[in-house]
């Protein structure tokens, strides 16, 4: 990073630049959630902190931030230790299979979370495959779904860094005497533990922001933070309480994201080569197995839904799946689901088209080298504001959307464009996360040849960051567009009921009564499940690392 | 070999973007300013369902095309109003019920209108005083326990007829309902037990909980995942629902539902429709009320949406009289005492029923 460069940050053109993201940002993002906190804050037009304060004292929100706690540390720590041993073997090993298991393990991430509730509390209920272990409406039902979403987080942070440790180092220590967990605590960790903590710290956040299954599988006796904002705003109209938690909720997030930062720094860039992998020997018996329970883990929910998709009145049969056709029984639809899942499809394409067109500026500003102490702070906290729609309340950027963008040139409530873009904001986090590392990995000197050899700016970028970055940019497109496809709590609350996407239609199934609305919503939740499966293994082809990695 | 990685990539992007276009071109019809008298928006729940056909009537009738704009249950859909009163997300709104009527008219979401031309069943239905001028009753339904009669035969037990009944230790673990705070047979539920017990309806919750009653966050879980005749694999075989499930519950190949209700539970929920305050297009909006309180739309109601029409005239479909009967005497609270206790009563609930 000390050598020189073409252009440093932040010059005019780099302002230029930042300032098309940041207006998007603020437009869709900053706007309404500022717009929904104020409502909260400026009850009767008058500033009042005293209420905040008052809600945080209330015993009930006590209850409630003590429950995000410890479920969502539970979860992490499960997560973490069920997804690095699964990140040795599908990354270090010749597994066969390894590249439709990586893809495997990422797939609950993008799956809808009120499919994958429902799905839980079928294997849990007691009449269900696990009704005898009586965990129906326990919060060791909320962690396992918890855990079942965020391991394919861990196992991918950890096994692409996991990949890139110099095995020479390790050769080394273990000819020199050391035992293996002697290798792995002073040559391995070291490496590993920037991977862990970012990942931790990612599914921490997460966990705790984790909304549609805590609704389904908490019932109503456990609520977390998200959830009670849910139940404040749409339920009790208790907008001062609501912004309280969710202001605690972007201070939370904003720590995390720090910490995740902070480990982040640590790992080599994106760019240093893969080691080789090693043959699979006699004593990996134990983490092959280790390594089959977790992915048996993650497909259950999944087969579950498969089987119940194929259950018919009289057997099995494909008759749920002709059913997506129509409009369900008693016209539980407005439209048939098919006509959804084309719908689907064009917004998760228009969602991944705008998150990676902004994805891709951002990327590109924040791998930029700076020169000066206060330049890397500003593009740390630029890098950072891009990531907080991970973390703030589906249900306060919804409603915000409905109270702020409603007069001209902003009148978008009844607009197509509304989910899309509200898509997007959600997966711009995850393309930054997957395009900027590939970008830093550049070599500086690359760029200073091609100039030296009378490129202009824009052919330096043709010819250096393109080639070198295409394959991540794709893979962060074909990312989005996955994420979009799945994406629930924000859309349910903007999409237009003429025109809604796959994951709204199944709520809507779910939600009207008769065995064949429900089995057909199973047979949306396979099709859906299937596609956004085949997007993923496709991105695995590009082999990019920091898909889903943080 | 050099270039074709980008060739590739700018050929993704490129169809990317076509296929952005194509989208968004045929996707919003409907909303050209020069169009608004000809669409009239309808803000309602996410039980609605209606007949295309009737609905193309409507169209056929007027020259207005209604677009339907779900927005969540009963209270989600008044907070919604409530939150852009003043410049409203649609120009009417059906579905707003009694238990959240008044909140919507204290809180001017609504102007007023009346249709003039109505069947003479709907009087019964209005609102009390001023608050009739503003909601169109279109709709009722009884929110009631349900219980699974096969399972219960197969156990050789009694079933519970009463509310009292399902605090009995019998019944222990038997009943799921949906919570008060998180749906709104739920809170129909609440009420009921307010309008049967009064003051004492805490200390019947707490025997309920005692009791074991499992509380779910929607109707959907309860019934279709624990209730031991929704087609889940529940454990739980009395469920709250509504007084017209059970026809819903007739066996392929069979004449009788294996489900009833309960009539001495309920709770009359009734729904309204009215012209939002601020609304582009109020004229068309009181036009489709106008419609809802037809025969045609009426009529259509049940198969549709589960309920029974306020026109008491219009025909039921096959089977209603007899296994979707409603309550002769449903347990009713005030409209004026829900809206003022109504959180009191949600968080004292949320506290005994949710520990």
């Amino acid at each position: 990073m000390s050598t020189r460069t073409a252009r440093r940050w932040p010059s005019p053109g780099t302002a230029v630049l930042a300032a098309v993201p940041l207006a998007v940002l603020v437009v869709f993002f900053i706007y309404p959630v500022c717009g929904m906190l104020a409502l909260g804050l400026w009850p009767d037009g008058t500033f009042d902190p005293g209420a905040v304060l008052e809600v945080l004292a209330r015993p009930r929100v006590h209850r409630v931030l003590w429950f995000t706690l410890w479920t969502s540390t539970t979860a992490t720590v499960l997560a973490v230790a069920a997804g690095v041993p699964v990140a040795y073997a599908l990354y270090r090993l010749r597994l066969p299979g390894r590249r439709f298991l990586g893809a495997l393990v990422l797939l609950p991430f993008v799956l809808p979370t009120v499919v994958v509730g429902v799905a839980f509390r079928r294997l849990l209920a007691p009449e269900g495959l696990f009704g005898d272990l009586d965990l129906d409406g326990t919060p060791v039902a909320i962690i396992a779904a918890l855990v079942f979403f965020n391991i394919g987080l861990v196992v991918r942070t950890v096994g692409t860094l996991w990949e890139r440790v110099d095995r020479r180092a390790e050769e080394a220590a273990a000819a020199l005497g050391a035992k293996p967990w002697q290798v792995f605590v002073s040559v391995t960790w070291p490496a590993l533990r920037p991977g862990v903590v970012s990942a931790a710290s990612v599914v921490f956040l997460f966990c705790s922001t984790a909304f549609g299954v805590v609704l389904t599988l908490g019932g109503l006796k456990y609520a977390n933070v998200e959830t009670e904002i849910y139940l404040l705003t749409t339920q009790e109209l208790d907008l001062t309480a609501a912004a309280a938690l969710s202001i605690l909720q972007l201070v939370v997030i904003t720590v995390l994201l720090a910490a995740s930062h902070r480990a982040r720094r640590a790992v080599s860039p994106a760019g240093a080569a893969a080691s080789a992998r090693r043959r699979i020997r006699l004593r990996d018996t134990w983490l092959l197995t280790w390594t089959a329970v977790v992915i048996a883990f993650l497909l259950l929910p999944i087969l579950t839904l498969l089987l119940a998709s194929l259950r018919t009145p009289d057997g099995w049969g494909l008759d749920h799946y002709r059913a997506l056709q129509g409009t369900g029984a008693d016209n539980a639809l407005l439209v048939p689901a098919t006509e959804a899942l084309a719908r689907s499809l064009v917004v998760a394409c228009q969602a991944a088209t705008f998150a990676l067109a902004l994805g891709a500026i951002v990327a590109f500003l924040v791998s930029r080298p700076t020169r000066t102490r206060a330049a890397g702070r500003l593009r740390t906290a630029f890098d950072g504001v891009f990531m907080l729609p991970l973390g703030v309340s589906a249900v306060t950027l919804g409603f915000g959307f409905l109270i702020t963008l409603d007069s001209p040139p902003l009148d978008l409530r009844a607009s197509p464009w509304l989910v899309p873009i509200a898509q997007a904001m959600v997966a711009l986090p995850l393309v930054v996360r997957t395009v900027s590392p590939v970008l830093s990995s550049i070599d500086a000197r690359q760029r200073e040849a091609a100039s030296s050899l009378g490129a202009g700016t824009w052919r330096v970028l043709m010819a250096v960051d393109l080639q070198v970055a295409w394959r991540a940019l794709l893979a962060a497109a074909g990312f989005a567009f996955a994420v979009s496809l799945g994406e629930f709590g924000a859309t349910s609350f903007l999409a237009r009921d003429d025109n809604p996407t796959l994951p709204v239609v199944i709520f809507q199934l779910i939600s009207h009564p008769g065995a064949a609305n429900f089995g057909m919503a199973t047979a949306a939740c396979v099709v859906l499940a299937a596609t956004t499966a085949g997007v993923m293994l496709l991105v695995e082809q590009l082999r990019v690392g920091s898909v889903g990695a943080f | 070999m050099r270039t074709r990685p980008i060739q590739l990539f700018l050929a993704v992007l490129g169809s990317a973007l076509v296929l952005t276009a194509c989208g968004s071109s045929d996707s919003d019809g409907g909303d050209r300013p020069g169009e608004a008298g000809k669409v009239v928006t309808i803000a309602t729940h996410d039980s609605w369902g209606m007949d295309k056909k009737v609905m193309a009537a409507f169209t056929a009738k007027t020259g207005i095309t209604v677009r339907i704009a779900k927005q969540g249950d009963a209270g989600q859909l008044t907070n919604k109003l409530v939150l852009t009163k003043g410049n409203p997300i649609a120009d009417g709104v059906f579905g707003i019920d009694n238990t959240f009527a008044s909140r919507a008219i204290d809180e001017g979401v609504l102007d007023k209108y009346v249709t003039e031309d109505r069947p003479s069943s709907v009087a019964e239905f209005d609102l009390e005083g001023d608050n009739a001028a503003y909601l169109n009753p279109i709709d009722y339904g009884d929110v009631c326990v349900n219980i699974d009669d096969t399972w219960f035969a197969q156990k050789g037990m009694t079933p519970p007829k009463t509310l009292e009944d399902l605090v009995d230790p019998t019944y222990k673990g038997l009943f799921v309902t949906p919570g008060a705070t998180t749906s709104s047979p739920g809170l129909a539920f609440l009420l009921a037990t307010v309008g049967a017990f009064g003051d004492d309806w805490p200390s019947y919750w707490e025997k309920l909980v005692a009791n074991d009653v499992k509380v779910d966050a929607g109707w959907t879980d309860a019934y279709t995942v624990d209730f031991t005749a929704g087609g889940g694999n529940g454990s739980r075989p009395i469920v709250l629902s509504y007084s017209s499930s059970p026809p819903f519950t007739v066996p392929e190949g069979g004449d009788e539902p294996t489900t009833s209700a309960l009539l001495d539970t309920c709770f009359r929920q009734v729904e309204y429709a009215g012209v939002l305050d601020g609304a582009k297009n109020p004229a068309g909006a009181q036009k489709f009320i106008d419609f809802m309180l037809t025969q045609e739309f009426q009529q259509a109601l049940p198969d549709n949406m589960y309920v029974y029409p306020v026109d008491t005239t219009a025909p039921l479909p096959e089977g209603w009289d007899v296994w979707a009967k409603t309550a002769t005497k449903p347990f009713t609270v005030p409209e004026a005492e829900i809206t003022e206790n109504r959180a009191d009563w949600l968080r004292e609930w949320r506290d005994i029923a949710t520990g």
